[in-house]
């Protein structure tokens, strides 16, 4: 064995993990149930393509029936058709919420029986429908259109939702597990007196300390790991050229949500009061924050309250240098801001602090 | 050079004083045990001997060092055992023994040797959460024991001990003393302080009422001793006939006479031949604890 190995930082350190990794309920907050949001953002969600619009087709619909073989196609990718009938049982059906659109013609008129029930798929019904008419209208002029549409999306195709939810569920997952792990530590030490006990043997606070950080920061690249790696693995997360900036992001972010938890177990009384004060303090955050839904279409109030969180820095910053390939200059704005937030909170703890409970 | 060298020690809480102007001196080697009802300071007092805790007013001296501000010369060579449950959460015991020794830079084969000495070699895979009370407090004694320390500071080390645990342990400490070290400890069990200690502290409101051998304190209380005699041995009106008894009474389990001079009682039963069952009661500890502190209960 190294003298390193004996050195009181590695023995705490090593004391650390192993309470770490022993609690059941610390690894699955920190690993389990972010990554359970991955699977469902990711995986569920992110690959679920609108589902189709349910017809009706009473009787005989010379309009769809005679689409020639491309449009027809078309049709379908939208459309789930059913013949019928009985018109009354189709209209019964979609009243019921079994279909979403009964469809009949009437001549040259295309008549559409639908519900208000989902207003998205009513709106997706007229409009695809009309299309279809004006189409048809077009087609029975025997001219060429004078007008086309094209539509292409802004992104890459490949770019899915695993793309977007990675970062900033990774992001909620390190802040969690930072603050909920310095906040439980504070207050569990102090109350057993073990702060006490450490303070008698000849071990710096510098050492107590760093073997903290240090633990916490293993548990955060460790979380890195496993969501780069299953997201990449399982999902088709595809990372861009600086992303390994993002592991500089996450260490300052550790230190900031480190000195959060820090500040939750120096206010708190109980270990428990100080686990439910970081958690107040981090899961508002976490929404306000981005991790969960893109900011984008929240009022603008919103969007200027998140620039306080510095969950919102830390996760912009790695959606920038994981996903959206900008380089590594993008995220030295959040690392600045997220390393402001850590000293500023760890000198607020600092002074909050007490050896003990009493 | 004295272990411990205290003057005018004071610490207050607001309007309380719970520790009010003590001197304490302890010679190295000395077993020394610190009683009191509870909240009469004796923690205070410790915990500034310690160096954890800042004196309003007054010195301590610790192996001929400074106590406070945190002296790191002196940690190494003081020991503390604080109260069971100061551990590293979900350590098993060697883990646990092993962290602290190396807190201190002493080696495993050390700290196992200590889990050995304090009997918990059956248990070094328990997690201390797994541990009954007894097993936890001798965990927590060897961790503060596992650095050899010259001075030992013990809070209650036998409280949640069986009768065998603790006579154990006696021997432990009494090892330890026999080596050299300064033992300190506090204890609510007086045959405890009169079994191990060299000098027992009174202690109340914050003062020490006395500090002497265990011996010169209970002759200091000057009691009376109670003899009694089997049943039948002698009547009532015999016994107070006896010189120097000032009291007699009788009960089903025989005759009690009160004496300022049981010797020569016990001789004057002994030329009369009524030895029979004879038993002599002199004061304990415990009288003398509670002559000083009285017997109104405490927080």
């Amino acid at each position: 064995m190294s003298r390193w190995q004996q050195s009181p930082f590695w023995a705490l350190s090593v004391a650390i993990l192993r309470g770490f990794l022993r609690d059941k309920a610390a690894v699955f907050f920190a690993v389990v149930f972010p990554l359970m949001f991955l699977v469902l953002f990711g995986g569920i969600l992110g690959n679920q393509d609108q589902s189709k619009v349910e017809l009706v087709q009473v009787g005989a619909v010379p309009l769809v029936d005679d689409l020639p073989k491309d449009a027809r196609t078309a049709f379908q990718q939208t459309f789930e058709v059913e013949h019928a009938d009985d018109r009354d049982a189709a209209l019964a059906k979609v009243r019921k919420g079994d279909a979403d659109v009964a469809i009949e013609q009437r001549g040259g008129q295309l008549v559409a029986h639908y519900t208000q029930t989902d207003q998205v798929k009513a709106a997706i019904t007229q409009g695809t429908l009309r299309a279809f008419v004006d189409g048809a209208n077009v087609a029975a002029t025997g001219q060429p259109p004078a007008y086309s549409f094209t539509a292409e999306a802004v992104e890459d195709d490949s770019l899915s939702v695993i793309q977007f939810v990675t970062p900033g569920l990774l992001g909620w997952a390190v802040a969690m597990s930072a603050a909920f792990g310095s906040a439980a530590t504070l207050q569990g030490w102090r109350q057993s007196k073990l702060l006490r006990r450490l303070q008698l043997a000849p071990v710096g606070t510098g050492t107590i300390v760093g073997a903290r950080v240090a633990v916490t920061l293993l548990i955060a690249f460790g979380q890195l790991a496993i969501f780069l790696g299953l997201g990449a693995a399982a999902f088709g997360l595809t990372l861009t050229g600086s992303w390994w900036m993002s592991i500089p992001l996450i260490a300052v972010g550790t230190l900031c949500f480190m000195a959060i938890g820090l500040l939750a177990g120096a206010l708190a009384k109980t270990t428990e009061g100080a686990v439910n004060l970081a958690n107040f303090l981090v899961l508002p955050m976490a929404f306000l924050s981005g991790s969960f839904f893109s900011l984008d279409g929240a009022p603008a109030w919103l969007q200027r309250l998140s620039d306080l969180l510095p969950l919102k820095h830390l996760n912009s910053g790695m959606l920038d240098v994981m996903v959206r390939g900008e380089g590594p200059a993008a995220a030295l704005a959040p690392l600045g801001i997220l390393a402001g937030f850590a000293v500023v909170v760890t000198l607020l703890a600092a002074r909050l602090f007490r050896w003990e409970t009493t | 050079m004295s272990a411990i060298h205290v003057t005018g020690l004071t610490k207050r809480y607001g309007d309380l004083v719970a520790v009010d102007g003590v001197d304490l001196d302890v010679a190295e080697g000395e077993f020394v045990g610190v009683v009191g009802p509870n909240g009469a300071g004796k923690t205070t007092l410790l915990e500034m001997v310690e160096g954890l805790r800042q004196p309003d007013a007054g010195v301590v001296e610790v192996l001929g060092e400074p106590a406070w501000p945190r002296n790191p010369r002196l940690q190494p060579r003081i020991g503390v055992q604080l109260q069971a449950s100061s551990f590293f959460e979900r350590l098993t015991a060697r883990e646990q023994i092993r962290t602290f020794a190396s807190l201190y830079g002493v080696g495993r084969a050390t700290a196992d040797g200590w889990l050995e000495r304090v009997g918990l070699t059956d248990k070094a895979e328990s997690r201390v959460e797994d541990l009954s009370g007894g097993q936890a407090q001798r965990l927590s004694i060897a961790c503060a024991l596992v650095h050899d320390p010259e001075l030992v500071f013990l809070d209650e080390p036998t409280a949640a001990l069986d009768p065998q645990a603790r006579r154990n342990l006696w021997d432990l400490l009494s090892s330890i003393n026999d080596r050299g070290r300064t033992v300190v400890l506090t204890t609510h069990y007086m045959d405890e302080a009169e079994a191990l200690c060299d000098r027992v502290a009174v202690m109340d409101n914050g003062r020490i009422l006395r500090f002497d051998t265990p011996a010169a304190l209970v002759r200091g209380l000057d009691a009376p001793a109670r003899i009694r005699v089997a049943p039948g041995v002698l009547s009532l009106a015999q016994a107070a006939a006896i010189p120097g008894v000032t009291e007699t009474r009788e009960d089903g389990d025989g005759v009690v006479l009160v004496t300022r001079d049981p010797a020569g009682v016990v001789g004057a039963l002994a030329a009369s031949d009524q030895l029979d069952g004879v038993a002599v009661q002199t004061a304990t500890l415990e009288d003398v604890f509670l002559s000083l502190t009285g017997r109104e209960y405490r927080a």
